[in-house]
């Protein structure tokens, strides 16, 4: 280290110039959510509990599943960049990267069986 | 330079003996809420996969997400989704339009978060 420059050992450090396109897909994301929500409550709330044969026939109409699939995939990747700024706050070094990318991993993976899910029931 | 103090420098804003505020505590509370909701969505992503399998693997998650311990998650989780809402409104409408900063309003606005939260969660509940 002792060798290096001030210049060599600042470079690398400073803004990865992604951050106003993380601040515009957060706004984005919440403002469909803020439609989205209040939607995905009042269709999905009342079919918790109900028969397997009455959820499946209100999912396989066109509205309740598209609420549903859109609810999932967007708030999914909302919280793919929420938790990111979490991470980033609270955890350092290697374990920072890992957790991040396991929560982009996750966060993919529940969009993705979601998705298969409602897709399977409505069609 | 020589004699600047490098060393023992006043930190700021030091939480662990920071007063807690209205601002400070209903921010940190999107953010708990924003990311508690995981629970409630892995859940739910859990009671689709389940409908799209069978009624018998669907009897069993329903049974989980309907029980005692499910009710209690999901209805905090409800709340946790129309606060995190309200905030995440507040939040657009201070990025977006650089007003409703000053104090006393930004408080209020707090007040308005957590009342409308529960009324919300309240109303909810009621309609389901």
């Amino acid at each position: 280290m002792a060798y290096l420059t001030d210049r060599k050992r600042a470079e690398g450090l400073g803004s990865a110039k992604e951050g106003t396109h993380h601040h515009w897909a957060m706004q984005v994301s919440s403002v469909g959510l803020l439609l989205l929500v209040p939607l995905f409550v009042f269709t999905f709330g009342p079919m918790l509990g109900q028969p397997h044969a009455e959820v499946v026939a209100y999912f396989a109409r066109p509205f309740p599943a598209v609420v549903a699939g859109l609810t999932l995939a967007v708030g999914f990747m909302h919280f793919k960049n929420g938790v990111q700024v979490l991470i980033e706050d609270y955890v350092h070094g290697v374990a920072r990267k890992g957790l991040i990318v396991a929560m982009i991993c996750l966060s993919y993976a529940a969009a993705a069986t979601g998705l298969f899910a409602i897709a399977r029931i409505a069609l | 330079m020589a004699d600047v103090n490098r060393g023992n420098r006043p930190l700021s804003p030091h939480l662990t003996i920071y007063k807690p505020q209205l601002t400070s505590v209903t921010s940190i509370f999107t953010r708990i809420t924003g990311n508690a909701l995981i629970v409630a969505a892995l859940l739910t992503v859990w009671w689709f996969l389940a409908a799209a399998t069978s009624a018998e693997y669907f009897a069993v998650v329903d049974g989980l997400v309907t029980s005692v311990l499910g009710d209690i998650v999901m209805t905090l989780s409800l709340w946790a989704l129309w606060y995190h809402a309200l905030a995440g409104l507040r939040h657009l409408y201070w990025d977006n339009t650089g007003r409703g900063l000053e104090v006393d309003f930004a408080e209020k606005l707090g007040l308005a978060v957590i009342g409308g939260s529960l009324v919300l969660t309240i109303l909810t509940l009621l309609v389901i």
